[in-house]
């Protein structure tokens, strides 16, 4: 048997506000993506035009090799190639 | 049995196969909890806490193959964020640290309140939907009577007698159970 009275119930319930919603759905797609992001990150290493157009105009670049630039692929790709 | 009321073994195990509906489940599972050891335990800033609560679900996917045990996953978590927030923490200090001087003071404290009320949370998913929705908004969300009775199309007159009464299913359904869920 738990002491739960109506005010300790309502301190453990405000102690758990919700992430914010983007950063879950992000973790919940990023598992899935990474083997797009894994491709994106190896044409950036073995071409310098591709990285280059990466860095000018990523979601752009993105498009124009036929990915759909989702917050979490930008995201993803923009720490990458931050760290390549 | 919805993905919501499935044992935290059973979801690790469905995670393991690849299934993306149980990953999403395990993310919003311990979203909140993450959230909080990062914010309010180590109290990081907005910035820093979302670099922390992506490195832990990145890491817990990634090392799902490794856990001893599929039940231990939320102490598993636990300590890889405690980790996590610590290493922010270095990354940002002028010297180095050890780890005890840069986790807060209580924290042992804090993360067995945030336990508890995660345990709360999860009997909270037991609960009627119209219980979940109003206890969720008024308590964790902030919400006034207000804005509440905008969103479910009730009298906001209403609502403080509702709370209460959810209060009071949620304190029969934990003061019922020995086991926060089930096994299978």
């Amino acid at each position: 048997m738990t002491p739960y009275d109506e005010e300790r119930l309502a301190e453990l319930l405000r102690s758990l506000p919700p992430a914010p919603q983007g950063w879950v759905e992000a973790a919940q797609e990023l598992p899935f993506v990474r083997a797009e992001i894994e491709d994106l990150v190896q044409r950036a290493v073995d071409d310098a035009e591709f990285r280059q157009a990466l860095i000018a105009d990523l979601e752009g670049a993105l498009e124009q090799v036929g990915y759909e630039p989702t917050d979490v692929l930008v995201r993803a790709l923009r720490e990458r190639l931050s760290l390549s | 049995m919805s993905l919501a009321q499935v044992s935290d073994a059973r979801l690790v195990a469905r995670c393991r196969t690849g299934e993306q509906e149980a990953w999403q489940e395990l993310v919003t599972r311990f979203s909140r909890y993450v959230y909080a050891i990062a914010t309010q335990a180590f109290r990081l800033s907005q910035h820093d806490a979302e670099d922390v609560f992506q490195e832990v679900f990145a890491r817990t996917y990634e090392h799902l193959d490794k856990l001893r045990e599929d039940e231990a996953i939320r102490p598993w978590i636990a300590q890889l964020t405690r980790r996590l927030c610590i290493d922010r923490l270095r990354a940002g200090a002028r010297e180095q640290p050890s780890d005890e001087e840069l986790e807060p003071p209580g924290f042992d404290d804090s993360l067995a309140r945030l336990d508890e009320a995660l345990s709360v949370h999860e009997a909270l998913a037991g609960l009627p939907e119209h219980c979940q929705e109003i206890l969720d908004r008024f308590f964790a969300r902030d919400e006034s009577y207000q804005t509440i009775g905008e969103a479910l199309g009730l009298p906001s007159g209403t609502i403080a007698s509702r709370i209460s009464r959810c209060l009071g299913k949620l304190r029969e359904k934990l003061e019922g159970r020995s086991e926060p869920r089930p096994a299978s």
